[in-house]
């Protein structure tokens, strides 16, 4: 029965694949799967909307869209309608050809992320050896979507604003990847499924995820700011500054595309929190051993709005930064941790299983993280502003 | 240390999610059609034209001298003066408004024809659910849309409009009393007409003449 509903979404394809001939099945197999993941997603990023709405203004102290539905949960519904029936506009002196393709390929470039994602136990579309190579490679070309729309629409906040959105992107590319090499390293693979397998495993109850251990933990901190950036969400909302830039690359967006694109940056958002689950989080494992029976695929889904609601939550607490501060802050502050973490990992590895590999590697990073802060601040790297007068 | 600040955040934003849920009195939001906040004294958007008594159209106190209509600086006012005269509320005859338009389309809600205006006759309403269908003839406000009973400047402003009601008041009594003095003088005048001998007739000639009708009335009234 617990392995009946861990494994439901897999027994159905089967049976659903079943009923079609022996040489139609390979091929409606990866269709049933791709239109489930096209399905449940977009599904998940209405219900988010609201989730995000109603949220920031509980954090604002208002009450949030109330008035389509009970508690305004069908507001989704309606702005989906509200935006297929809008006119669909394209500059004059836009690029027409480009600008139509843009939310295309960023959506359908986002998708293409989901494909190695393991949502449980089972449930992975393509078990790909180099699974997390694909994944950066596909999220590295969201940026090419977002400068096409940028480019194509001969405005100059969609151009300033898709400048800011590639210079930001490949700036936390970076550590984005350093602090997931360190899972690699550990794990031995590139495989996503192998990752969740070598976190998948208990001691007195709890379970062995990467975010327990110092290097994990910084890495699982450093990787939540990289996504952030990466999915130009607040603080790190420079490409789409409503305040400055009107909504950087995608002002000359209106009705459906502009949708698509909305579409786009959630969809990236549930991936990457996804991904951060997989890697740090232990994927679609149970977070304490008695509770290995409630299905696998809950566990990934819990974790992925957990992160959702700590973007949110993150959203409706910090300003906007300035873009020196920003690329200040990728460059001096977390680019040299995820170096330092790592050697850590390394060092994590080679001390054996003792107490001591814990007590050498937490001060290791926390004495980096005290002295780095301390320095940037006084430097002027990190921290508030300080401004200079003529004499 | 680095980050505190963000914590510190990140706590504050929590206890307001969480503390919206349970006290009613952190939610400042008026769930607006249903529930109404009363406006203030002071608020007002748009002019309208008062008058007084029952029916509009007498009672307004417009007298058509097109002061507000010359110093409204977006032009948003017209008026065309009428032909004939009514009495105000002195009684007094006075021309009226034809026609009185305003297109609040144009109004930036200034107030300076109500500052203008010697006759208290146009004042500044509090009612803002103007939207309508008709973007050029719905808000294009006529002489019978502007008209608004004087009871209705009491509800919005009732300081203000039992000043301008005491003031208008003190107006109609001095009004009275000239127009008493007067006839009393007149009366005076014609009685002293009657009793001088006729060789006198030369002095006070132009005075008679003046009011040549009125004088038997007087005395009639009098007596």
């Amino acid at each position: 029965m617990i392995e009946t509903a861990d494994q439901i979404f897999v027994l159905l394809k089967h049976w659903l694949v079943g009923l079609l001939p022996a040489g139609w099945q390979p091929v409606a197999g990866v269709v049933l799967s791709v239109v489930a993941i096209i399905a449940v997603f977009p599904t998940l990023f209405a219900l988010t909307v609201w989730i995000e709405r109603k949220g920031l203004g509980r954090m604002q102290n208002r009450i949030g869209p109330n008035r389509v539905g009970p508690l305004g949960i069908l507001q989704p519904v309606a702005d989906a309608i509200k935006s297929l029936i809008k006119e669909d506009i394209v500059p004059l002196s836009a690029d027409a050809a480009v600008h139509f393709l843009a939310p295309l390929v960023l959506v359908a470039a986002v998708f293409m992320g989901f494909a190695v994602l393991p949502m449980g136990r089972n449930m992975t579309l393509v078990n790909m050896d180099a699974g997390l190579l694909f994944y950066f490679a596909m999220g590295a070309s969201t940026e090419l979507a977002v400068f096409m729309a940028g480019w194509s629409s001969r405005n100059k906040y969609s151009l300033l604003g898709a400048m800011r959105a590639v210079a930001q992107m490949i700036s936390y590319e970076v550590p984005l990847l350093m602090s997931s090499v360190a899972v690699v390293m550990m794990t031995g693979s590139l495989s996503l499924t192998k990752i969740v397998a070598a976190q998948n495993h208990y001691t007195w109850g709890l379970p062995h995820w990467y975010i327990f251990t110092p290097w994990g933990f910084a890495g699982f901190v450093m990787y939540a700011i990289a996504t952030t950036a990466e999915t130009n969400r607040s603080p790190f909302d420079l490409p789409e500054g409503e305040s400055e830039l009107v909504a950087g690359y995608h002002t000359e967006y209106s009705g459906f595309k502009f949708a698509l694109f909305f579409l786009g940056e959630y969809l990236a958002m549930f991936s990457i929190s996804g991904l951060g689950a997989t890697l740090f989080l232990g994927g679609w494992s149970a977070p304490f051993s008695f509770l290995t029976w409630v299905p696998s695929w809950i566990w990934f889904f819990s974790k992925l709005m957990l992160s959702i609601f700590v973007f949110i939550w993150m959203r409706g607490t910090l300003p906007r930064l300035r873009q020196d501060q920003l690329m200040n802050f990728a460059w001096k502050f977390v680019l040299p941790l995820t170096l330092l973490n790592l050697l850590v990992a390394a060092l994590w590895r080679f001390l054996g299983e003792g107490w001591e590999r814990w007590v050498v590697c937490s001060a290791i990073l926390l004495l980096a993280y005290v002295f780095m802060g301390w320095e940037g601040m006084r430097r002027g790297h990190l921290g508030p502003r300080r401004y200079r007068y003529a004499e | 240390m680095l980050g505190e600040g963000i914590l510190r955040g990140l706590a504050e934003t929590a206890r307001n999610f969480a503390g919206s849920f349970v006290s009613a009195e952190r939610l400042t939001t008026v769930q607006y059609p249903e529930q109404r906040i009363a406006p203030m004294e002071a608020t007002r958007d748009f002019p309208f034209l008062v008058y007084d008594g029952a029916d509009w159209e007498a009672g307004l106190r417009c007298v058509a001298c097109q002061i507000c209509e010359k110093e409204c600086p977006p032009q948003c006012i017209y008026i065309e003066k009428s032909k004939d005269k009514k009495p105000d509320f002195t009684g007094k005859p006075q021309f009226y408004p034809a026609r009185f338009d305003i297109d609040i389309s144009v109004c930036m809600s200034c107030q300076i024809c109500v500052e203008v205006c010697p006759f208290e006759a146009i004042k500044m309403d509090t009612e803002f659910e103007l939207s309508t269908e008709d973007r050029f003839g719905g808000l294009l406000l006529n002489r019978e849309k502007l008209a608004k009973p004087n009871e209705h400047y009491h509800k919005i402003h009732p300081t203000e409009a039992a000043e301008v009601d005491a003031r208008l008041a003190g107006e109609k009594a001095k009004a009275d009393a000239k127009a008493k003095a007067a006839a009393e003088a007149a009366a005076a005048k014609a009685a002293a007409h009657v009793a001088v001998p006729a060789g006198t007739e030369a002095a006070p000639g132009g005075n008679a003449a003046g009011n040549p009708t009125a004088k038997p009335v007087e005395e009639e009234s009098r007596a």
